[in-house]
């Protein structure tokens, strides 16, 4: 049930009674009167998140006709299906926010919404997969499990089913390291590469350090986002150095070290140049993930005349059936 | 017409037999058979249901959250309606 009425009284950005529903730990849900300021930047993130999801089917997608047997295959089908369910699980809790899918798709198109750079890099090996998997489905997880206590309701209620369906994703990435790391010297080789290539941009997928996210702390104070950006990020390393290990696979960053007092992996200096270098459009991959994402929409258009078409037929014979 | 014009789904799905149907989320669809086909290839890839209902969002008919206080206020004074309400001795047992 979508009541989006712009009429509602808006409260404004600091009011007192919002902001004490926030502290409460309370939820907002889409009829409720909230602020200008929290609905954008819901609907600047949940649409970035569903844009995210569909655009990464593609570096996957790639792979489905090369898996290395039926096992691998299905398995990639079932993922890259899933991350378009994800898709579209998060593209109607922003339109309980009031927009209209197919606004955030033209909006995608025409380059106005920005997608999670991390769909950029390329998938060049089969380990690339498994690097996928067990990375950036890693980092992707760590970001959404505190999603899943967001102030806004739906988006909530959303990542809790996708936060469910994630888990095998990263633990087929791992084992297809895992498979490749014990296998033939070259298999080996493949599978460090691959590692190496997804580490950096794996943490970057976190956002610029605290200091440097600038809707960051407005987000934390309304209950969108539970932790910043460093602690998430730090978070993740943590877990990811011991898996690591177990892979048989080293990580590219001779800085990272285990600090006793702190109990936690210190790691090197992230490059973030690069990071706002790709979402200023200069990856190596941003134009072809636009040109293929505007033509698949284009291509599909006959699906949904075909749709259109099939739904009227049907209306008109059950129409004719009852006169 | 494009999905523009589709109009949106509300989603509920039986778990089990014995559950009742529970509000999943929602989709745009061309037409009530295609809303369920759509949802069951959304909802339930991971056999989350056995059965599912679409609803036009449309026709759904709820309270106002303006009225939220007012309208619900009448159930806010009768503590009585709670067994917690009621002074049991020490030892009595299936009560």
């Amino acid at each position: 049930m979508h009541g989006n009425d712009a009429t509602l009284d808006e409260p404004a950005d600091d009011d007192p009674a919002f902001l004490a529903l926030i502290d409460d730990d309370g939820r907002v849900e889409p009829r409720d009167a909230m602020p200008q300021g929290y609905r954008q930047s819901l609907v600047r993130q949940i649409a970035q998140h569903a844009h995210s999801e569909i655009i990464g089917m593609q570096p996957e997608g790639s792979w489905i006709g090369r898996a290395p047997s039926l096992r691998r295959k299905a398995i990639l089908m079932a993922k890259v299906q899933d991350e378009a369910g994800h898709g579209l699980y998060l593209y109607a809790a922003a339109e309980t926010l009031g927009v209209d899918r197919v606004d955030l798709l033209d909006r995608l198109h025409a380059g106005k919404q920005k997608y999670s750079s991390i769909f950029n890099y390329p998938t060049p090996t089969w380990a690339d997969i498994g690097a996928i998997g067990w990375l950036v489905d890693g980092a992707a997880i760590t970001n959404q499990v505190p999603l899943t206590r967001c102030s806004f309701g739906p988006y909530a209620r959303a990542m809790v089913r996708i936060c469910k369906e994630e888990s095998f994703h990263q633990r087929q990435g791992f084992e297809i390291l895992h498979t490749l790391s014990h296998g033939t010297t070259e298999q080996h080789e493949m599978a460090q590469q691959a590692v190496d290539r997804w580490w950096w941009p794996s943490l970057m997928m976190f956002g610029p350090a605290d200091d440097e996210s600038p809707n960051s702390a407005r987000s934390m104070r309304w209950g969108i986002k539970r932790f910043s950006n460093d602690e998430l990020r730090q978070r993740f390393v943590d877990m990811t150095v011991p898996q690591a290990r177990a892979l048989g696979l080293t990580l590219p960053d001779p800085d990272l070290a285990y600090d006793e007092a702190t109990g936690h992996w210190h790691f090197g200096e992230i490059d973030f140049s690069e990071l706002f270098d790709v979402i200023n459009g200069n990856g190596p991959l941003n134009a072809e993930r636009m040109a293929h994402r505007r033509g698949a929409h284009e291509r599909g258009a006959w699906v949904r005349a075909a749709a259109d078409a099939y739904a009227a037929k049907h209306a008109s014979r059950s129409a004719g059936t009852a006169a | 017409m494009s999905s523009r014009g589709w109009p949106l789904w509300e989603v509920f799905v039986r778990a089990r037999r014995g559950l009742a149907h529970t509000h999943v989320g929602s989709l745009h669809a061309p037409d009530a058979e295609m809303a369920v086909r759509n949802a069951r290839d959304v909802f339930t890839r991971r056999s989350e249901g056995v059965s599912i209902w679409v609803v036009p969002a449309a026709a759904i008919t709820a309270s106002s959250p303006d009225e939220k206080d007012a309208f619900f206020d009448p159930a806010g004074d009768k503590v009585y309606r709670h067994p917690t309400f009621y002074e049991v001795p020490e030892g009595v047992e299936h009560l």
